[in-house]
């Protein structure tokens, strides 16, 4: 067995046309048949595959980008369950971006968010309070509600209200800590929650319990996009912004920083790392995701009310960078991938399967015990397995190698230009 | 307005010692074992609600076997709670063993987490084992004392009104009194108090003492889960209606009284439950009045939480605690 991985590892034509195969033999599957969810999660696997093949980075993204926008969309167009795929995958788009944020809190900077719902809620009701007839309540004027060629925009400003509330949330986050500052965000979010379900009077903004109907749907040029197969490509499109926001934080200065404040606060601090402004930048990136997701959401359901915004919402984002592995950008979108495909698929599919059987008096499975009712116990379970077992998660953070060799002979080539003339005012 | 609020003000304070009660009992187990080991038991407000249930659940068993008819309710009422407190300090015990205690040397972060992970998989237990049983898992119990007695508080003054006492809010702060006396009893002049206390304060150095730390710390979250779920056969039988999910929130306040009382200080822990408990009592029955009606008694835990962020911001040591230096 080791054989043949080492082989494997060392052989990338190999590896390509294990891909190759497959990527054809599932695609042609999932094309082929009415409904076949083990084919559509194997296509998706091969993305996984991918990412453990020894090609180059480019290629990877290359094919990995025809694969998200060619081939995987193609492939499930076949059958007429081709809008349940799409909206499992729209779905785990949009909670990779969250989960990505949330990354970013959890993950880089050491900061326990477990209200992050709450932006993925601000971003969410900023699109439906303006793009319905809701803002008429409060603002004077028949203004609104505003076209769906807005959206693009709102896409924006949802991010950069998520990002105002995440530093709005961040500012009495400096002073507290650790444990206190999971408390203090899970009543954050729980008071996000609270304000949103009441929020009919004085004022009628958020609708109360009753939540925000019809919410328009965005709008190109006269196209409306209203099926999940055409909010995909805008989830793809906003998951590569967020994928490569996220590589370009994870090394630069801000990352670091991130990192220094995760480990230690006090040595970052004496090392010269702002610490207010840093973590703050943590909360403000890691919500705008969410909130970007947020409008994209409201305007795939065109319909959003509280109850979509609960602590198991929360919960679940951090069962996901949990798996996942914290702070490891590829692991965190696997464990997105995952647990979003668990939830829409496996169980509900599962629980059908066993309702079934039910039905044909094969077994008995009592209504409490079914699959879909499991997930806070699933949820649970996961974290304190990988708590105790595996704190780092499936795909582990790798940081970048330093190659003190080459920054050696770079330094020392440098100093030797940097001699030479000196050497040669000397002479003069 | 004011007279409105003088009107209502003896039940509002009756009803907010009751809940302040409970609120205190469960901020001690918030504040023993963030004494100990400095670490927030998320999963204790999930303790105090299998208390909760346990206790329900032993009343329905004794009515179907028809001993409930047969004995005096206060032998009842003593039984369910001697089996919550047992059966919720077990459990305490073997969350510790499974979820913390293989964590003890691992970051901050990740034993929090899996704290997270035990109050989900605690819910779902809990729900599944009730819906399985019942059908439901929002459950209506047996009260064992339903009696109301009307205290006139009118007589004193025209501006007062009457306030309904029920015999249950009355051993509800009786039996927390006698909870918080015996404890504060047991932590301040008993053998095991001392340990407990010792291995709060630098468990290395109290290991060398020869006090087992290990032991200690499973007292430690026998005592504190006993306590919890005391506190949940408590809440049951003043309230009536339970469900899986309300450990939660109720103990999202108790910490925060906790916290206002500055954590791993005791007593502090007694007075911010009650001043939690008056407040809210108070929030909740004179929000709509004092803001014209435009935020009504649905805001009381938004008010809850704006207490503990502000505490938190402006006196993270709490009313009694002292403040930490923190160690570089």
């Amino acid at each position: 067995m080791d054989k043949i991985k080492q082989a494997l590892a060392q052989n990338s034509k190999m590896q390509a046309l294990i891909l190759v195969l497959l990527v054809s033999v599932t695609a042609l599957s999932v094309y082929m048949t009415a409904k076949s969810v083990i084919a559509f999660l194997l296509l998706l696997a091969s993305l996984l595959l991918l990412y453990y093949t020894s090609f180059s980075n480019k290629v990877k993204w290359i094919i990995g980008g025809v694969m998200l926008i060619l081939v995987i969309p193609f492939a499930s167009s076949g059958g007429p369950a081709y809008e349940s795929y799409m909206e499992v995958a729209t779905q785990s788009g949009i909670y990779i971006a969250m989960a990505l944020g949330l990354n970013i809190v959890v993950g880089f900077a050491g900061l326990l968010d477990l209200g992050f719902v709450a932006f993925f809620a601000i971003g969410a009701y900023t699109y439906g309070i303006f793009s319905t007839a809701q803002a008429n309540h409060f603002i004077p004027g028949d203004l609104f509600p505003i076209s769906g060629s807005a959206f693009w925009l709102f896409i924006f400003v949802g991010g950069f209200m998520a990002a105002l509330f995440g530093v709005i949330l961040g500012l009495p986050v400096l002073r507290v800590k650790g444990d206190y500052l999971a408390i203090v965000t899970l009543g954050f979010g729980e008071m996000i929650r609270i304000i949103f379900n009441n929020l009919e009077k004085p004022v009628n903004i958020t609708n109360g319990a009753k939540g925000i109907s019809s919410i328009k749907p965005p709008n190109l040029f006269g196209f409306e996009f209203t099926h999940p197969h055409q909010f995909y490509f805008i989830v793809i499109a906003i998951l590569a912004f967020v994928i490569f926001g996220v590589k370009r934080f994870e090394h630069s200065r801000m990352g670091r920083s991130w990192k220094a404040v995760r480990e230690n606060e006090i040595a970052a601090q004496s090392m010269g790392v702002p610490l207010i402004r840093t973590k703050l930048t943590a909360f403000a990136v890691g919500a705008s995701f969410s909130g970007m997701m947020g409008v994209v959401f409201a305007a795939k359901q065109t319909f959003i009310d509280p109850s979509s915004f609960t602590l198991l919402e929360s919960i679940t984002i951090l069962v996901m960078v949990v798996l996942g592995g914290m702070g490891s950008v590829p692991g965190v979108i696997l464990g997105a991938a995952l647990i979003t495909i668990l939830n829409l698929q496996v169980l509900t599919e599962f629980t059908n399967w066993l309702n079934q059987l039910t039905l044909q008096g094969v077994v008995h499975i009592p209504f409490a015990l079914s699959p879909s009712k499991m997930q806070r116990f699933i949820f649970g379970a996961i974290l304190i397995l990988f708590a105790v077992f595996r704190p780092n998660g499936l795909i582990s953070v790798k940081n970048r190698r330093v190659n003190e060799k080459l920054i050696q002979e770079r330094i020392s080539s440098a100093s030797v230009q940097k001699v030479n003339p000196q050497s040669g005012g000397i002479a003069q | 307005m004011i007279l409105n609020i003088l009107h209502s003000l003896p039940q509002v304070l009756i009803d907010g010692l009751a809940l302040g009660a409970i609120y205190a009992v469960v901020a001690l187990g918030y504040t023993m074992v963030y004494g100990i080991l400095e670490l927030i038991n998320f999963a204790h407000g999930e303790i105090f609600m299998t208390g909760a249930f346990v206790g329900t659940g032993v009343l329905f068993l004794f009515q179907s076997t028809g001993w409930l008819s047969g004995m005096p309710g206060w032998v009842a009422y003593v039984l369910i709670l001697a089996i919550a407190m047992l059966f919720t300090g077990l459990l305490g015990v073997g969350i510790e063993r499974i979820a913390y205690k293989p964590l003890r040397k691992a970051p901050k972060l990740i034993s929090l987490i899996s704290a997270i992970g035990v109050s989900f998989v605690v819910q779902d237990l809990v729900r599944f084992i009730s819906e399985l049983r019942t059908g439901n898992y929002i459950i209506s119990g047996i009260t064992l004392f339903d009696k109301n007695v009307t205290i006139g508080t009118s007589s004193l003054g025209s501006w007062l009104g009457d306030a309904s006492l029920k015999t249950n809010t009355i051993i509800i702060i009786v039996v927390a009194v006698l909870l918080m006396i015996s404890l504060d009893f047991f932590i301040n002049r008993t053998k095991w108090g001392v340990a407990m206390r010792a291995v709060a304060q630098d468990r290395e150095t109290a290991s060398l003492m020869s006090i087992n730390v290990n032991k200690i710390i499973i007292l430690t979250f026998f005592i504190g889960s006993a306590l919890g779920g005391a506190t949940g056969v408590l809440f049951a039988q003043q309230y009536g209606t339970i469900d899986p999910f309300i450990g939660y929130i109720l103990g999202l306040k108790a910490f925060t009284a906790a916290v206002l009382g500055g954590i791993g200080n005791i007593r502090g822990a007694m007075f911010g439950g009650l001043v939690i408990g008056l407040l809210e009592m108070f929030a909740s029955s004179n929000l709509g009045l004092l803001t014209n009606g435009s935020f009504g008694s649905e805001y009381k835990d938004v008010f809850a939480f704006m207490i503990l962020i502000i505490v938190l911001i402006f006196k993270p040591e709490g009313l009694f605690g002292k403040a930490v230096k923190e160690k570089v």
